[in-house]
């Protein structure tokens, strides 16, 4: 609870948390305006997101400098963990929401615009064509919407990327390990390893879109099937190339001999991220390619 | 005390000066005030719409404004007021008050405090924004149901960009008070010594980060469907606008809990000061507030009793609802059972808070009314559910805060404020606010939608009343900042304890407070925990 071993470190006043502000604001300004069409956006938010790029280099560079100069006692280390806990569960309730919509959608609604349930008068009055079935290849009005008659099989690359990705939970397992005994060099290694196979994870993944918009006709705007298939392997891809370069910044700061057994909350925080990104992992594959 | 934490109290003392002491803080107590001024501003911002709302109301028929700038004024009236005014009041005094109630130098991490902070300027200069934008700002509803949300025009994208940068702000805020309460408590400051508004602060904090995830994953395929495609609310495609709802609300009702759970705790440290007795049952209010906030993520669906749900649902809904009424219940019996027999005196804040109490429960009573599915078929979408919230925000939330200013201010600033206008402001709004919102329980049952510029003649006379109480009530907290301000500038000494009946942490500091709260942790004993 309290320090025994001198005072709570306080930063002095910091320019970076209103560097950050500002370029999340540029960057959504700039979204706004590609998306409604007019001619600054992608150059403003391209600004926004080198000034963003720029802020985590410049806070986090500070945050490393502190640490190395051994600002942080026992309990600034303990307010990091708790805020990378707290952080990571936020994280899996967004993942929630695309989780919860794909339920809805499979178990609640299509069933429903199918007339199952008290959906009778719905699927008269709508399409009484329309059956339910998962993937929904089908859609009740398919006008406007990319038709596709396969989706991906659980036991290609998903199966493949699912060892991928577990495989690299147990390799930076074993880089913890060696940090633990000081190890420095097996600590290097073995997050090496762990960052290959998250980008080669990260190109597989790219590899199927690939496959998936030019042979199968599957696309974001393939309906229900298409829309939570992306979405949620979108996020989760999104979120592992985030992990993987967290991992890889971690690695140039372990080559640079910044942990020690004692010290190395960076290098937790980001492998607990990395776990979070395989828990969700599991659920995507046993959710979207398995059931 | 050894010659290096000396040295190193001067070195924190010595505030920075300018604009960058504001620009670029990480101090607790100037991101607070921060916060409570850019609150405050935003308070005026919504009250303005609001008055722009009751004008066009006073009589039937089109008056001022067209119907759709009308819409716009209601969406963005609840727009500014949730994520604008309660939610950063809330927060600042978490940041000024948690550190100071716990023993703690600082928050635990305290430029992620400043960048809380600071987005949200910009994030309502982009909300703002969109009032001059081709087909005019956000005027479907706060609640953003599609279709008619991704009907908007230019406005649309800023809509859901401010909602994701807003949540991350909040993100960040309550995984800051929550590191704080979790690893900064002083020794001996146990969980269950914890003042009341900390705790509150600690389970609201938990309600954001498990909610507010969710309304961004919703806002995000509510964009996704209107620029790439995507179906997830469109039945055409498999989707299901009605889905939206469920994500919406799943975010949505514990949101409330955000709203009035800080307020809650507010109240729980006032009325124990000026009825100088201790709270009455300290671990039941715990139990409660916690219970409150587990049941608000299996009820949300009540918002939506009128849509289209199958039976079950619709009774599951209507159960777990009416049992939240269980642990609030124990929270009302709890603080009239402390003022019970208590040597009370009704200075600014306890008159605020009683004033709560009383209120906060009619806008109870109509919820629970409510809660019973068959009868919320008329109330749904008529003004009893506007009077309904309003109850609960206002005369609850928004009263709480001007209590907990009262309160708290004379330990912030040093002076005590003027009672004689903390007590007119006080009668103004009570009454006003009555007289506004009361009528519109009439209206409503009667038949009133709600979010509607003209309405029938039958509704004329309430509705004439129930502007001219809203005119007094916005009238009526320009006094509050004058209040405000003259104690800012002046005014009579105020003691270390201000309040004779003061515990806690806090009132064993100077007033106003050195610049870093406790940079030695204090012991905690029982006699300066909570009473």
């Amino acid at each position: 609870m309290s320090s025994s071993q001198g005072e709570y470190f306080i930063p002095e006043p910091s320019r970076w948390p209103l560097v950050g502000s500002v370029a999340l604001f540029v960057a959504f300004v700039g979204a706004a305006g590609m998306l409604n069409g007019s001619g600054f956006g992608t150059f403003v938010f391209g600004i926004g997101i080198a000034a963003l790029i720029y802020m985590f280099a410049g806070w986090f560079s500070d945050v490393i400098d502190e640490s190395l100069t051994g600002n942080y006692n026992k309990q600034v280390d303990v307010s990091f963990r708790w805020g990378m806990s707290w952080f990571i569960l936020s994280e899996v309730m967004f993942f929630a929401a695309f989780f919860g919509a794909l339920y809805y959608a499979r178990v609640l609604s299509v069933p429903w615009l199918s007339g199952e349930g008290n959906g009778f008068l719905t699927n008269q009055i709508l399409w009484s064509e329309f059956t339910a079935a998962w993937p929904l290849s089908a859609m009740p009005d398919p006008s406007g919407f990319s038709q596709f008659q396969e989706v991906i099989p659980w036991n290609d690359i998903p199966l493949l990327n699912t060892i991928i990705l577990l495989s690299s939970g147990v390799t930076v397992t074993f880089a913890h390990w060696a940090l633990k005994k000081n190890n420095n060099k097996g600590l290097c290694w073995w997050l090496a390893a762990t960052v290959v196979l998250g980008f080669i994870f990260v190109y597989f993944q790219a590899g199927e879109y690939v496959h998936a918009y030019q042979e199968l006709n599957l696309k974001l705007d393939s309906g229900i099937y298409g829309s939570t298939f992306f979405i949620l392997t979108g996020f989760h891809g999104f979120h592992v190339t985030m992990g993987a370069t967290m991992l890889l910044v971690i690695l140039i700061r372990a080559m640079k001999g910044h942990f020690t057994a004692e010290n190395h909350f960076a290098f937790e925080g980001v492998a607990w991220y990395w776990h979070f990104v395989d828990v969700v992992w599991l659920g995507l594959f046993i959710f979207v390619y398995w059931l | 005390m050894s010659e290096a934490v000396a040295h190193h109290d001067d070195l924190h003392d010595h505030k920075p000066t300018g604009i960058g002491r504001w620009l670029f803080s990480t101090n607790h107590k100037d991101i607070g005030t921060m916060y409570l001024v850019f609150a405050l501003i935003m308070f005026f911002v919504g009250g303005a719409m609001a008055m722009i709302i009751r004008a066009e109301l006073f009589q039937p028929g089109l008056q001022y404004v067209d119907p759709l700038f009308f819409n716009s004024m209601t969406t963005m009236h609840a727009l500014i007021m949730i994520f604008g005014a309660v939610m950063p009041a809330g927060v600042g005094l978490a940041n000024w008050l948690i550190p100071m109630m716990i023993g703690a130098p600082d928050m635990a991490l305290p430029r992620m405090n400043n960048m809380s902070f600071w987005i949200l300027p910009f994030a309502f200069a982009m909300l703002l924004s969109t009032l001059f934008m081709s087909g005019g700002a956000p005027n479907g509803g706060w609640t953003m149901y599609p279709p008619l949300v991704t009907q908007l025009n230019d406005a649309f994208p800023f809509l859901i960009f401010t909602v994701h940068f807003l949540g991350i702000s909040s993100i960040m805020g309550a995984i800051n008070i929550i590191a704080t309460v979790f690893n900064m408590r002083a020794p001996g400051m146990s969980f269950m010594k914890l003042p009341l508004f900390v705790w509150t602060w600690i389970i609201t904090a938990f309600l954001l980060i498990a909610s507010l995830p969710v309304l961004a994953g919703a806002v995000t395929m509510l964009l996704t469907d209107k620029y790439f495609g995507t179906s997830f609310f469109d039945a055409a495609g498999g989707g299901d606008p009605v889905m939206f709802q469920h994500i919406f609300w799943f975010f949505g009702h514990p949101e409330v809990y955000i709203l009035i759970l800080p307020a809650f705790g507010i109240v729980s440290q006032i009325i124990p000061t000026f009825a100088r007795k201790p709270l009455f049952g300290y671990e039941s209010m715990v139990y409660a507030t916690a219970s409150i906030a587990f049941l608000s993520f299996f009820v949300w669906a009540h918002h939506m009793f009128t849509v289209g749900m199958p039976l079950a649902g619709e009774l599951f809904f209507m159960y777990a609802t009416m049992s939240i009424a269980v642990p609030t219940g124990v929270k009302i019996f709890n603080w009239v059972a402390t003022m019970w027999k208590g040597s009370m005196t009704f200075e600014t804040p306890m008159l605020f808070a009683i004033a709560f109490v009383m209120l906060f429960s009619i806008g109870g009573f109509t919820g629970l009314m409510m809660a019973i599915t068959p009868v919320d078929f008329q109330y749904h979408d008529t003004y009893f559910i506007v009077a309904h919230f309003h109850y609960v925000l206002v005369p609850g939330a928004v009263f709480a805060l001007f209590a907990a200013i009262y309160y708290w201010l004379p330990k912030w600033t040093g002076h005590m404020y003027d009672e004689k206008l903390g007590k007119l402001h006080f009668w103004l709004s009570v009454i006003s606010v009555n007289v506004l919102f009361f009528p519109q329980h009439f209206i409503g049952l009667a038949g009133m939608p709600r979010r509607i510029p003209d309405y029938n003649m039958q509704f004329a006379e309430w509705n004439m009343i129930s502007s001219l109480g809203g005119f007094v009530f916005g009238l009526s907290q320009l006094l509050f900042v004058w209040v405000v301000i003259k104690c800012i500038r002046g005014g009579e000494k105020a003691s270390d304890q201000v309040w004779e009946g003061a515990h806690g942490l806090e009132w064993t500091l100077s007033s106003p407070p050195p610049f870093h709260s406790f940079t030695t942790p204090p012991r905690v004993t029982d006699a300066v925990a909570h009473s």
